[in-house]
């Protein structure tokens, strides 16, 4: 039985359930359910929806809420939140280490092959310090639990982690629907976090920036999945939202188009990938870049957040190695445990895997959002045979990891409760100080017994209480 | 503000003006058509000439019928003034300019758009088009509402506002000079039934049929008709008065900005040329020259806007 976050063996709730539970008795159901579709007609209304790529017709859709919360205890959460503080310092060390001296390469504790080699590694990062020495400004860090006290990091997202809007606006809905719940429990609020991250990108702003700085979110535009978030996100913050044609190169600085001439933007938090941010440096044809800008960069004209070249840190191919990480620039062990995962590039595994393929996820290293992924349990003898193939041409390209018997939080369904596989996506913001917010988004997967939790795989969110206690 | 977000602002006024438009040409062309025994395709034609669509819709389809007429102007794809496509366009420049709207402007755009999709999702019968058009033109009503209630008086507030104006002028000069004939003195039908007719169409398609009553004197005049919406300050839909807005509006950038440029000479001189400007002289001298130049004017200052607040990249 897979470990449930609300109730125990007896049926009895959990501590920090106890408030929630006794609650949830005292509803009816059906009343229950009425809301659910309130809160739908919220987020359809305010337009919170994301693009499903390949799908023509249904091009926006929502991502399904579920009333229930998750909930985690303040004492669960210190442990929680020092294993993350201790993995993003790790992560923003070794980026800076491997842009500089690699003096983790010249220990032997991470094959060169793998960094030089990886597509990820920017070369025209070497010997590049951001401004404030920060590389990975924004960390969404993948969690998930499989007891009382077991925690994993499944990944560590340090390029441009998503979710964060939806972390804010399920808070939101819940506390408009379910005032009363807020006074009967203590939850931490998380509802600063625009304002947090607007400072925490003031605070990295270039050496040169004379006043305030001025602050701008580049999105790819109104096609992109993520649209909604950035939208969200620049609106918080009261700075531009602005998309590649809006920007160029001028005078050695960044500047945007504004009805009134061009001004110049010290911090740009970009929401656009490695790949299309500079069609000079990197893809030439990229049209959602500013070409020119890494010279800007290199200059100090301008803070990039996150820095270009941050997707080494997450990886999965570098995964891996994470316990290795932590421990060579931190001195301590991990406070949290990775997945144990198997190197396919390496002979042995790979027999080794190939042979184990239906207890295994195997998962594609360069890859994201649940696409291109076995999980072996739940695939048929056929499916498996078929990535074998892939498996045996490309070993190098994937990673396997052994199924994890996933924690469960239940979901309101017309039956009432009924759990489901989950996990827990943390934000964490760096500048001089490393700050988490108390919450994240919880990610659940909808369908009985399922472990794929991504939302382009048909997955929902819970909001996420962090106690107070 | 970036030059984009005020072409967004600019373009989803417009096409939000150009769907309400839309919607009442329809509204005029199915009246007419239970007020004529015969040959109301005519009607149909002139109704897509009003909307500028009549020659792209020749090349979907072989003739007019008044049931394509309606689904070309209501909810074909391939007819980008469609009713779907304006409100489509609009809210897609919403969501593209969403930081510059109020929550209750963007809800209002989102909530329209949500609707009128759903609605027009397949070919509606003839007994629901009086109930589809009208809830187009409240759900319109209502963005228009919530963007008055509370949208703050600033930059975005005047580039809204210009959009929705140059499109207005440029719907209603269209509807005036597809019938401009009906419009000049021929001896061999002024006083028929059918002219009346024809002169209530187009008060029509401007909702002015009323209106009309209670400024001038109950008979139809062609004069007057033409009098009321092009020169009539009075009359929320004529050239003069859109003129007036987007003079104001764009008074409002040049304060606020501290430098006019070349669009607001050209509507300046457009405002003064409406002012002085007397009918008769108008209908003396050609009522259809008068709004082909008209037209070609309201599109210059268009172009001259996009240019003096960087609608787009150089």
């Amino acid at each position: 039985m897979p470990f449930d976050e609300m109730l125990t063996a007896d049926n009895l709730p959990r501590a920090p359930y106890k408030g929630y539970f006794n609650w949830h008795s005292e509803q009816k159901t059906s009343d229950l359910i009425k809301k659910s579709r309130d809160a739908e007609n919220i987020f359809r209304k305010t337009g919170i929806t994301f693009a499903v790529y390949g799908k023509e017709d249904a091009s926006e859709r929502l991502i399904p809420f579920d009333i229930v919360p998750r909930i985690i205890s303040g004492s669960e959460w210190r442990k929680l939140a020092q294993g993350i503080e201790q993995r993003v310092m790790a992560l923003n060390a070794f980026l800076d280490d491997i842009y500089h001296k690699q003096e983790i390469i010249k220990a032997g504790r991470v094959p060169r092959a793998l960094i030089e080699k990886n597509d990820a590694f920017l070369p025209e990062m070497i010997g590049m310090r951001p401004p404030g020495g920060v590389y990975t400004h924004i960390i969404g860090t993948d969690i998930v639990r499989t007891g009382e006290d077991q925690f994993y990091v499944l990944e560590d997202n340090a390029r441009t982690p998503s979710g964060v809007s939806y972390m804010l606006e399920n808070r939101e809905t819940m506390m408009q629907m379910f005032p009363e719940l807020f006074h009967l429990n203590k939850v931490r609020p998380v509802e600063n976090y625009p304002k947090l991250l607007r400072q925490s990108l003031a605070a990295v702003a270039p050496p040169g920036c004379d006043g305030r700085p001025r602050i701008a979110v580049l999105t790819p535009g109104i096609f992109n999945s993520a649209f909604y978030e950035h939208a969200y996100l620049a609106d918080q913050m009261g700075v531009e939202l602005v998309e590649g044609s809006d920007l160029r190169v001028m005078d050695g600085k960044v500047v945007m188009r504004t009805t009134q001439g061009y001004q110049a933007i010290d911090v740009l938090y970009r929401r656009v990938d490695d790949d299309f941010l500079d069609p000079l440096s990197f893809r030439p044809d990229s049209a959602l870049g500013v070409p020119g800008i890494m010279d800007v960069y290199r200059a100090g004209n301008i803070t990039i957040a996150n820095a270009p070249g941050t997707g080494i840190a997450d990886d999965k191919a570098i995964y891996s190695y994470m316990p290795e990480i932590v421990e060579f620039y931190t001195g301590r062990k991990p406070i949290l445990e990775n997945v144990p995962t198997y190197r396919c590039s390496e002979p042995d595994t790979l027999k080794y895997v190939l042979e184990n393929l239906p207890e295994l996820v195997v998962k594609e290293v360069h890859g994201s959002g649940g696409y291109g992924m076995l999980v072996g349990p739940a695939a048929s003898k056929r499916e498996c045979k078929e990535f074998a193939e892939k498996l045996k041409a490309r070993p190098g390209n994937y990673i396997a990891q052994p199924t994890l018997s996933l924690s469960t939080v239940p979901i309101l369904t017309k039956k009432g409760l009924a759990p489901r596989h989950l996990d827990l996506r943390p934000f964490v913001l760096v500048s001089d100080k490393i700050q988490i917010i108390p919450g994240g988004l919880t990610r659940v997967a909808l369908k009985e017994g399922s472990l794929v939790v991504n939302s382009s795989q048909g997955g929902g969110t819970k909001d996420t209480w962090v106690l107070e206690d | 503000m970036l030059g984009r977000t005020a072409n967004g602002l600019f373009w989803m006024f417009r096409y939000i003006e150009r769907a309400e438009n839309t919607a009442r040409l329809i509204d005029a062309g199915l009246r007419m058509s239970l007020t004529r025994m015969h040959g109301h395709e005519e009607e149909w034609e002139s109704v897509l000439r009003s909307s500028g669509v009549f020659s792209a819709y020749c090349e979907n389809y072989p003739e007019v019928t008044s049931s394509d007429a309606i689904n070309y102007l209501l909810r074909d794809r391939s007819n980008p003034s469609s009713i779907v496509c304006a409100i489509e366009a609009a809210r897609n420049n919403g969501r593209m300019v969403r930081t510059a709207l109020t929550r209750e402007a963007w809800e209002a755009t989102n909530e329209c758009y949500l609707d009128i999709k759903s609605q027009l999702a397949r070919k509606p019968s003839n007994a629901d088009l009086p109930a589809i058009i009208d809830n187009i033109k409240q759900r319109t009503g209502l963005i228009r509402g919530a963007f008055h209630g509370t949208m703050l008086r600033n930059e975005q507030y005047n580039f809204c506002r210009i959009g929705t104006f140059i499109e207005r002028a440029d719907n209603t000069a269209r509807i005036l000079d597809v019938k401009y004939y009906v419009l000049l003195p021929a001896a061999f039908q002024v006083g028929s039934s059918l002219d009346n007719v024809q002169w209530e169409s187009i008060l029509r398609s401007v909702s002015a049929h009323r209106s009309y009553g209670w400024v001038y004197d109950d008979d139809y005049k062609p004069a007057n008709i033409a009098d009321f919406l092009i020169l009539n300050g009075r009359m929320p839909r004529s050239l003069a008065y859109c003129y007036d807005k987007i003079n104001a509006n764009l008074s409002y950038l040049e304060r606020e900005y501290g430098k006019g440029a070349a669009c607001h000479e050209t509507a300046k001189a457009t405002l003064g040329m409406l002012r002085e400007r007397e009918i008769q002289a108008i209908m003396d001298t050609g009522l259809h020259e008068f709004l082909q130049g008209f037209i070609s004017q309201n599109s210059r200052v268009a172009a001259e806007i996009s240019e003096a607040y960087r609608f787009y990249q150089d």
